[in-house]
């Protein structure tokens, strides 16, 4: 097996599924209806797209670990996910921004990754970049209502960003998983990433009267499992049943 | 159209439509809870079907001249009320199979008898709204079936969710025929086609032999095949947890009412903006 290749589809398959167990915390909870509809369709999404991504990374690894295996039974170092996705959801803004900037990371990176020369995850990455396409759209209509709405939806969409945008360096990374990924043709190169993704975010967040926080110092760890105080709690949770009840079919 | 009709019909559809609303919160609680992922994927789409039939019910009451608004507020409130038996809790991942299983079950025999109702577009989202229905039954019967195959534990969880949401499923057909006033007048105006005690009964006589291919025992011990009707005799409800639920008493009345009026408070400012920018969408392009 290629150990590289295993840490790279776990990565994202983590982001995946941590930003869509986040996302499902909404459900029934939105602020009308329509929007309960919409953001449990993205969740929806990330969450296959985390099990397709989730069950190859087993394959890689092939020691018989299948997609349940490694959300259930993982403990919280061995989660590779990007910090941004565990925060807690809190308010509809902070929600709303960090949905955006993840779609737009994953709208480029899923983009490329349909040219990766591992057929596998360009498989899976065909499916994953219309879907994100879709929830850029959604997202980006947000951000220009929230940032462009009232004086309290610019307030609070703005520090929603300010709070969020120290964590979009991690997305950016490298270090010798990514870098033998790149060299092999399986992933693409970061620098390229960020500046496409910023080309994607900042005129967006312009019209919305957002302004990006200059001078702040990146948050990162979780692609070597360290995370967040919150992260324990979210495993906790997802994890309750197949840790109570080790070893049983749900 | 008559006025008393339509009154009826709106404050029929519009119940209906908070039902599916509130119907979101038991299992929501369980899908940050789902003990794998295609089960939390399965969930997942299933409380987003019933967001769904909220809208489509709601848009079919505003066809008869009710607004949404109106309609949010009744419920926010207190006055309108919804099905009974979302204000029980879900206590295990087996109440989730057990409301798919009973809770959409009943619902599907309530709602095939409506897909007949008088009002065109009332039958028409119950046609749409029953497919989807009788997907989320089977996933409620599937995890049934897993549990009661599955480790002693599990089979325990199973008995005790059929327990716990045997009588109130049975509730949600609503009382006797001879003491529902709304059911007599609804019968005559053809927006209820079948009788509460009819449904019922077809509801038990559909559930029984369910739970004994799942070898689980349904709590009533006046249950019993009569031959000479050909259907199930079943014990009587206890009518006064009935009223008792009804009147907004129920175990979990309170924080149903609550997460959704604090869903609504939160969300204010978020349909504010999203009115502003509308407007300001409109002057610029006007400008
Ligand atoms: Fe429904
Ligand atoms: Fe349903």
């Amino acid at each position: 097996m290629s150990a590289a290749l295993f840490e790279y589809t776990l990565r994202l398959g983590d982001d995946a599924l941590i930003d869509g167990q986040r996302l499902s915390e909404w459900c029934g909870h939105g602020p009308f209806l329509e929007e309960d509809v919409g953001v449990a369709n993205t969740a929806l999404d990330l969450i296959g797209r985390a099990r397709l991504l989730l069950a190859y990374a087993g394959t890689v690894e092939g020691k018989g670990r299948g997609e349940d295996d490694l959300a259930y039974t993982r403990d919280e170092r061995e989660w590779r996910n990007v910090l941004i996705t565990e925060l807690p959801r809190g308010d509809f803004a902070f929600t709303t921004v960090r949905q955006f900037l993840l779609d737009a990371f994953n709208r480029q990176l899923y983009e490329r990754l349909c040219l990766s020369l591992d057929a596998t995850l360009a498989g899976i990455a065909g499916r994953a970049v219309k879907e994100s396409e879709y929830h850029l759209r959604h997202t980006g209509e947000w951000v220009l209502r929230l940032g462009d709405g009232t004086r309290e939806s610019n307030r609070r969409a703005q520090r929603a960003l300010d709070d969020l945008w120290p964590y979009t360096a991690e997305l950016f990374e490298s270090d010798p998983v990514q870098e033998q990924m790149e060299a092999q043709g399986i992933a693409p190169a970061t620098a390229s990433l960020r500046a496409a993704w910023l080309h994607t975010v900042e005129p967006p967040l312009r019209s919305a009267q957002l302004m990006i926080p200059g001078n702040t110092w990146p948050q990162t760890g979780g692609r070597q499992g360290m995370h967040s105080e919150h992260m324990g709690f979210l495993l906790a949770e997802m994890q309750f049943v197949q840790r109570a009840y080790p070893g049983q079919a749900w | 159209m008559p006025d008393d009709y339509r009154r009826t019909l709106i404050r029929q559809i519009s119940q209906h439509a908070h039902s599916e609303v509130v119907g979101q919160l038991p299992e929501g609680n369980w899908i940050t809870r789902a003990p794998t992922l295609r089960r939390k994927a399965i969930l997942l789409a299933k409380v987003q079907d019933e967001a769904g039939h909220g809208l489509y019910l709601y848009s079919a009451a505003e066809t008869l001249g009710a607004s949404r608004e109106e309609m949010l507020d009744q419920l926010l409130s207190g006055k309108a009320k919804y099905a009974s038996i979302f204000n029980y809790a879900t206590l295990s991942w087996a109440d989730v199979g057990a409301i798919g299983w009973l809770v959409d079950g009943a619902a599907i025999v309530n709602q095939i008898s409506l897909c007949r109702t008088s009002y065109g577009p009332y039958a028409r989202a119950m046609v749409r709204i029953c497919k989807e229905e009788s997907f989320h039954q089977r996933q409620g019967y599937e995890i049934m079936m897993t549990l009661a195959r599955g480790s002693k534990e599990q089979r325990a969880m199973a008995q005790d969710a059929l327990n716990r949401w045997w009588w109130p499923t049975l509730m949600m057909f609503g009382p006797h025929d001879a003491e529902s006033y709304h059911s007599q007048q609804s019968m005559h105006w053809k927006i209820k086609r079948q009788s509460n005690d009819e449904l019922r009964q077809k509801f038990v006589n559909q559930t029984v032999p369910q739970a004994d291919f799942l070898g689980l025992a349904i709590p009533d011990p006046e249950l019993e095949w009569n031959e000479e009707r050909g259907h199930y005799h079943f014990g009587e409800i206890d009518w006064e947890e009935f009223s008792r639920v009804i009147a907004g008493k129920g175990p979990m009345s309170r924080d149903r009412l609550e997460a959704r009026r604090r869903a609504h408070e939160e969300g204010g400012w978020v349909r504010e903006a999203a009115l502003a920018y509308a407007e300001k969408q409109g002057t610029r392009a006007a400008a």
